[in-house]
């Protein structure tokens, strides 16, 4: 394991927007004094006319982007994710996701691997705040080359945009070659025993759980969702149908988020078990992000475990 | 300003307000005491200032509104009308299911409508994102936005304020509409930011404090900003219902409609002064 690559995916962001800037001129980005931790620093060193800081005041930093938005300029705007979809939820939901304005939100440090600093700073609801908003895209790339090629493609859609981004550096999985389409998830590995569809950080541990099961002589099909909305209710349904129990993954509160996605189309479409793995509707706390992914039961292991329960419930 | 062009905009603000109380009366609810107060500030702004086409709402490099205090919405929407954006009958659709008009202004469906507003201190916010916009990209473009002086109790108008300044933008004007009521009671009884210009000085803006019915003086303020090189708050002394004899300065018009009865009043006091200009 030691020799894998590992980068955090906020980093992958701060390098999509120095490449964008490179490319093309005809976008600003904001932060809210986090742009050395989110990593739009990296933007504001190689472009500094090109970014402003709006200074720790998250709600006028996200109106401000609307403002940019209504006059057909492309913007993206970042905080940490308590701090955007949690302080600025109202702002997003009636200042940009209303107009449907061309705003990208680069949510960094989401979820309990943000580690030290604690519960005040681990956000595991932001996907279900934004999911709840119409028209709202939300990608939770996996690594560093997936986190390259979504901040690409979010430039290129129409309406507003949520990216959560992590702190902790996670094993790059992907290549160059891999391929990246908003709202069309990847089957990462083949199998018909049992589904596990992973987002995030969890995609790598997803594809551990599905070496542990194999030792045991259980084929689980892995399916990358990056983007949770819109969900790709096509792989999903089929899922259910072809292998009858679902594990869902997340590193966020087992309400609202991806799992609750996955389950509230299944309980409509294609009744089967699904088993959501993720933080039980409890807050962070500080520690080291490796060990609180240990604690809060966010490892190969804990889908395996997961995955052999759903079998017995098909 | 020259009596003639005053006095076309007295006419042209007094059929603004009798637009604003045939919305409201056909839509049974709405805001018209804080839309009739802010009602000669946006007949000078789209009459006599801005740079708009009505027959090309989406002109790139036009003047930004935004109206902060979004349930205020049927001034901007008479006032939209009776420039031309749409016909003044549409008026009477106000807060029907499948009018255009909705209850707070929508940018994707209304004509000449810049933002979408109504959850109060996000206007200004957008605003300043406009101003910032228009420097930045070299669109060139001035920015109005009108704000509540109830609605600057929400915090975030003092982040915007606070940016708009260090940033430099002294293409935003922000109009707040002093009638000193809200819907809870007088600014003083709720919870008042007075002193109002004191405090955007300290933010620093330049501020002007004018009679916000007084068309001579909304003029002279807008000069006066063009020549600044900072943003500029102008603090618009207005009468809550101005216009309706008994609504002005009543706090229960912030938010009701006018029966029949006071239908055919309001429209009777206003057809009246109408005349008197005609």
């Amino acid at each position: 394991m030691s020799e894998i690559k590992k980068v955090a995916t906020r980093a992958a962001f701060g390098n999509a927007l120095v490449k964008l800037g490179a490319e093309r001129d005809d976008f600003v980005v904001l932060d809210a004094d986090l742009a050395a931790a989110t990593q739009t620093g990296m933007f504001k060193k190689a472009f500094p006319d090109r970014f402003y800081d709006c200074g720790i005041a998250e709600a006028d930093m996200i109106g401000i982007a609307a403002g940019i938005a209504a006059t057909g300029k492309k913007v993206v705007c970042s905080s940490f994710a308590m701090f955007a979809a949690g302080r600025a939820f109202e702002q997003i939901r009636n200042s940009v996701g209303y107009p449907h304005l061309n705003v990208i939100i680069g949510a960094t440090h989401a979820g309990i691997s943000v580690g030290e600093d604690g519960a005040t700073h681990q956000c595991c609801e932001d996907i279900a705040l934004m999911r709840t908003i119409p028209g709202m895209t939300i990608i939770n790339p996996a690594d560093e080359t997936e986190a390259k090629k979504a901040v690409e493609a979010a430039f290129e859609l129409d309406g507003p945009v949520y990216m959560r981004f992590g702190r902790l550096a996670v094993p790059v999985i992907f290549g160059e070659d891999y391929k990246f389409e908003v709202g069309k998830s990847v089957e990462l590995k083949e199998g018909n025993d049992v589904t596990i569809i992973a987002t995030g950080l969890m995609v790598a541990e997803a594809l551990e759980a599905y070496e542990l099961l194999k030792k045991e002589g259980i084929n689980a099909r892995v399916i990358n969702m990056h983007t949770i909305k819109p969900l790709d209710n096509e792989a999903v349904i089929k899922a259910a149908k072809e292998t009858g129990a679902i594990v869902t993954a997340e590193e966020h509160s087992v309400i609202g988020g991806l799992g609750g996605a996955v389950s509230e189309l299944l309980s409509e479409e294609y009744p089967v078990p699904v088993l959501k793995l993720g933080v039980y509707d409890t807050f962070g706390h500080s520690g080291p992000a490796p060990k609180l992914l240990d604690e809060f039961g966010l490892r190969a292991v804990n889908i395996a475990e997961k995955a052999k329960k759903a079998i017995t419930l098909k | 300003m020259d009596a003639a062009a005053k006095k076309q905009l007295e006419l042209s603000a007094c059929k603004v307000r009798m637009g604003i109380i045939e919305g409201v009366h056909s839509a049974k609810s709405g805001h018209p005491g804080g839309s009739l107060s802010c009602a000669d500030i946006l007949t000078y702004l789209y009459f006599a200032k801005m740079n708009i086409d009505p027959k090309n709402p989406k002109m790139e490099n036009r003047d930004r509104f935004v109206l902060s205090k979004g349930h205020a919405a049927p001034a901007l929407y008479s006032v939209l009308a009776n420039r031309g954006y749409f016909d003044t009958e549409l008026l009477k659709s106000l807060r029907k299911i499948g009018s255009i008009l909705q209850g707070h202004p929508d940018m994707k469906h209304i004509p000449g409508v810049d933002m979408s507003t109504g959850s109060l201190g996000q206007g200004i916010s957008a605003a300043v994102g406009m101003a910032l916009s228009a420097k930045h990209f070299g669109g060139g473009f001035k920015v109005y936005t009108v704000l509540g002086d109830g609605e600057i109790e929400e915090g975030q108008v003092w982040e915007a304020a606070m940016f708009a300044a260090n940033k430099g933008l002294s293409n935003l004007t922000a109009f707040v509409d002093y009638n000193n009521l809200q819907i809870d009671g007088t600014i003083e009884e709720v919870n008042s930011a007075a002193p109002i210009d004191k405090k955007f000085e300290a933010f620093n803006w330049h501020t002007i404090v004018i009679d916000g019915h007084d068309f001579d003086q909304i003029e002279a303020a807008l000069t006066e900003a063009e020549t600044l090189d900072k943003p500029v708050a102008i603090i618009a002394k207005t009468v809550k219902g101005k216009g309706v004899s008994f609504m002005e300065n009543q706090v229960s018009w912030h938010g009701s409609a006018p029966n029949d009865e006071q239908y055919e009043q309001a429209m009777a006091e206003l057809k009246a002064t109408l005349e008197t200009l005609q």
